[in-house]
C-alpha cells in the first residue's frame, strides 16, 4: 500500500485516468463535474497528454471516438444533461465495439434540472444510453478511494471487452474530500489490431464503422456483441456486502445512498432489526445472484435510492418479486437521511413477507 | 504501355454511386494526391454520412465511419491521438453545412492539423434529395417543392466565405469538377491540402462543386451544365484564404 493523500473525489478519479495510461481527455464544462476537467487541464501537459476543451459535448464524445479509434485509452466526463447530449457518440462507440472511459456526475433531472446529487440517470445508463441494442459497464463508486481504483478497472474492463465504461457518480462522492491510495497496480497491455493508425504497407485496410445495410450481418453483429455480454453478466458483477448473512431486511443501494444506508442499518440493529446491505459496485452487469442469494433468507428488500425509483425494477428482476421491495427515496438533487432509511427499515420489519 | 491505372488508394471496387455523379471523380483526386505525396500507409480518412458513407470501402488507407456531421471532431480525436497519422474528412454539404456546422467551424477555429473534403451539390442526395444548407434560392427538392424561399428557410450558406472570417483555418479553396480544366484544378487544390497537413500547416478545407444527376432530376451532361450556370455564380471559385501564400507574399 502506498501513502494516502486526501483528495476531491473528482480530482481522484482524474489522477487515477492518468495513472491507467489515459493521456487524451476531452470535456464540456458543467456543474458538478468541473474539477475533474481543471485537475486535467494541469496535469494533461504535463505528462505530454492531450487536454481540449470541446465546443460541445457531441463533439467531445467524438473526439472519444477518434482516439479510441487508434487505439489509445481515451476519456470524457460530464454531468447528466451533458450525457444526454453524449448518447449518440456512446451508441456509436458500442456500435464500432471501441473501448472509452465515460464519466456521469450525476445532477438532478430531467431537463436542465439542478445541480445536486442524484442517481437518476441510471436507467440511461443501465438501459437507455443511446439507441439500438447495447450494454455499456457501469461503475458506481462510493467512496473517493473507489473514484480512484474503479476508474483504474474501468479502463482495463474496457480494452478487454472493447466497450464503454461508465463511471456513475453522484455529486456528493465527486466534490467530497477522503483519504486516498493511489497504489493502482500495474497497467494492463492489450493489442489492438483493429485499430487506424496507418496501414504502413503491410496490411490491408482496418475499417472502424457501424453501419451495414446487410440485416443478417449486422444481425449477427448484434449477436457476437452479445454473446460478451454474456460472459461479462456472468464474470464481471462485483458488489459488497454489510451484515447481509442473518439479514432479515435487505437494503440495496449504491454510491451515496450506500453510505447514507449503512448508518440506517447500524440503527436498526441497535433496535433488534437485523438488516444488512448490498451495494453494488457494477450497476450493469447487475449483481443478480447476490440478490437471488439473499432473497432465500431475507423477508423484504428496500431500495434506497435518489430517483423516483429505477434499480427497484432490477432488484424486483433479480430477485423475481419473490419477496416485498421497498422505495425509499429523495429526488431533484435531495439525499434521503439515515431516519428516513431507517423508518423504511421498520416498515418493511413490520409488513415482512406480506406483499 | 500503360497510359491509365486506377490510383492505389482507389480500392479496386465497385462503386455505389449513381450514373454520371461526380463523387467517383472526388474519390480519385484524393486518391491521386494521397499517391503522388506517397502517404497512403500513414493516412486515415473520416467518412460521413450520406452518398460518401461507403468511402471506408474505397479508399485503401485505414477508415473509420463517423456519424451525421461529426467527422471533423473525429478526426481530432485520431489527429491527437497519433499527430504522425495523415487525417482527412470527406463530407457532404447535409453532413459539414447542416447538422455538422459548429464541428466544421470549431476545427477550423482550433487550426486542426486535418483536411476537409466537401462535397456541396446542393442537396441531400442519400436520402432522395431534400433541401440542404447550400440548396439555391428556387431550387425545387423534395422538402422545398415549390423551390427555396429565402423569406421563409433562409438563404444557402457559403462554407469557404464562411469560415475565411475563422483566424484558425490555414487554406480554403472551392474547386468544381464540371469540366476537364476545373477537375484539374480540384486535383492541384486536394494536394496542397494534404502538403499543407504535412508540412504541420494546420486546417485545409477544399469545397467541391458537385453535381447530382439523380436527384436534380437531369442528366449528367445537363447536370454539369447546371453546375456552371447555377452553382458557380452564387458560389464563385477560387481561393478563399492561404494564411501561408500571404505570409509569402508580405515577404
Amino acid at each position: 500500500m502506498g501513502d494516502k493523500v486526501l483528495m476531491k473525489g473528482n480530482e481522484a478519479l482524474a489522477e487515477a485516468a492518468i495513472m491507467a495510461g489515459c493521456r487524451h481527455y476531452f470535456g464540456y464544462p458543467i456543474t458538478p463535474q468541473t474539477e475533474v476537467a481543471a485537475y486535467l487541464a494541469k496535469r494533461m501537459p504535463l505528462v505530454d497528454g492531450t487536454f481540449l476543451q470541446a465546443e460541445s459535448e457531441i463533439a467531445a464524445i467524438n473526439m472519444v471516438i477518434g482516439v479510441a479509434s487508434a487505439g489509445k485509452r481515451v476519456m470524457t466526463s460530464s454531468s447528466s444533461p451533458g450525457i444526454s447530449l453524449k448518447s449518440e457518440g456512446l451508441s456509436y462507440l458500442a456500435g464500432c465495439d471501441l473501448p472509452a472511459l465515460v464519466i456521469n456526475v450525476q445532477r438532478g433531472g430531467p431537463g436542465l434540472g439542478g445541480i445536486q446529487p442524484s442517481q437518476s440517470d441510471y436507467f440511461h445508463a443501465t438501459r437507455g444510453a443511446g439507441h439500438g441494442d447495447f450494454h455499456m459497464l457501469v461503475l458506481a463508486p462510493a467512496s473517493v478511494q473507489e473514484m480512484a481504483s474503479l476508474v483504474f478497472k474501468g479502463f482495463d474492463l474496457a480494452d478487454k471487452y472493447r466497450m464503454t465504461t461508465m463511471i456513475l457518480a453522484d455529486g456528493t462522492i465527486g466534490q467530497m474530500m477522503e483519504p486516498v491510495s493511489l497504489d493502482m497496480g500495474e497497467v494492463k497491455h492489450y493489442d489492438k489490431p483493429w485499430a487506424v493508425t496507418g496501414t504502413k504497407g503491410e496490411r490491408t485496410h482496418n475499417i472502424v464503422n457501424s453501419l451495414s445495410l446487410l440485416p443478417e450481418e449486422l444481425e449477427q453483429w448484434n449477436f457476437k456483441r452479445y454473446e460478451r455480454y454474456a460472459e461479462i453478466e456472468k464474470n464481471e458483477a462485483l458488489y459488497e456486502s454489510f451484515l447481509t448473512e442473518d439479514a432479515d431486511i435487505v437494503i440495496v443501494a449504491f454510491g451515496v445512498a450506500a453510505r447514507v444506508a449503512r448508518n440506517a442499518i447500524v440503527a436498526a440493529r441497535a433496535k433488534g432489526i437485523k438488516a444488512g446491505l448490498i451495494r453494488p459496485i457494477t450497476l450493469w452487469p447487475f449483481p443478480k445472484s447476490a440478490l437471488k442469494e439473499a432473497a432465500k433468507t431475507a423477508k423484504a428488500f428496500v431500495s434506497v435510492e435518489l430517483s423516483m425509483g429505477q434499480m427497484i425494477e432490477d432488484i424486483e428482476l433479480a430477485i423475481r418479486c419473490t419477496r416485498p421491495v421497498l422505495l425509499c427515496n429523495r429526488a431533484g438533487g435531495m439525499i434521503p437521511t439515515p431516519e428516513e432509511v431507517l423508518a423504511k427499515i421498520e416498515k418493511a420489519d413490520r409488513i415482512g413477507g406480506e406483499n | 504501355m500503360i497510359v491509365f491505372e486506377k490510383p492505389h488508394a482507389l480500392a479496386d471496387v465497385k462503386l455505389h454511386y449513381c450514373p454520371g455523379c461526380t463523387h467517383g471523380i472526388v474519390h480519385r483526386l484524393v486518391a491521386e494526391a494521397i499517391d503522388e505525396l506517397g502517404i497512403e500507409g500513414k493516412t486515415i480518412g473520416i467518412a460521413p454520412v450520406g452518398c460518401s458513407v461507403f468511402a471506408y470501402n474505397y479508399f485503401n488507407c485505414d477508415m473509420v465511419e463517423a456519424a451525421h456531421g461529426r467527422a471533423p471532431a473525429v478526426a481530432t480525436g485520431v489527429k491527437r491521438a497519433n499527430p504522425d497519422n495523415i487525417v482527412f474528412t470527406y463530407q457532404g454539404d447535409g453532413d459539414l453545412a447542416a447538422i455538422g456546422t459548429a464541428e466544421t467551424v470549431h476545427s477550423a477555429a482550433r487550426g486542426e492539423n486535418i483536411t476537409v473534403i466537401f462535397v456541396n451539390n446542393a442537396i441531400y442526395g442519400m436520402t432522395g434529395g431534400q433541401m440542404a444548407p447550400t440548396t439555391l434560392p428556387g431550387q425545387v427538392t423534395q422538402t422545398s417543392p415549390y423551390g427555396r424561399k429565402p423569406e421563409s428557410v433562409g438563404y444557402p450558406i457559403r462554407v469557404c466565405e464562411l469560415l475565411s472570417n475563422v483566424t484558425g483555418a490555414s487554406y480554403l479553396q472551392r474547386v468544381a469538377v464540371n469540366s476537364v480544366k476545373n477537375v484539374k484544378e480540384a486535383g492541384k487544390a486536394i494536394k496542397k491540402a494534404f502538403q499543407y497537413q504535412i508540412e504541420g500547416k494546420g486546417f485545409s478545407l477544399i469545397e467541391v462543386l458537385s453535381t447530382c444527376p439523380t436527384n436534380w432530376g437531369l442528366t449528367p451532361d445537363k447536370a454539369l451544365k447546371w453546375l456552371e450556370d447555377n452553382m458557380i455564380p452564387y458560389y464563385p471559385l477560387g481561393v478563399y484564404k492561404d494564411k501561408y501564400a500571404e505570409e509569402g507574399n508580405k515577404q
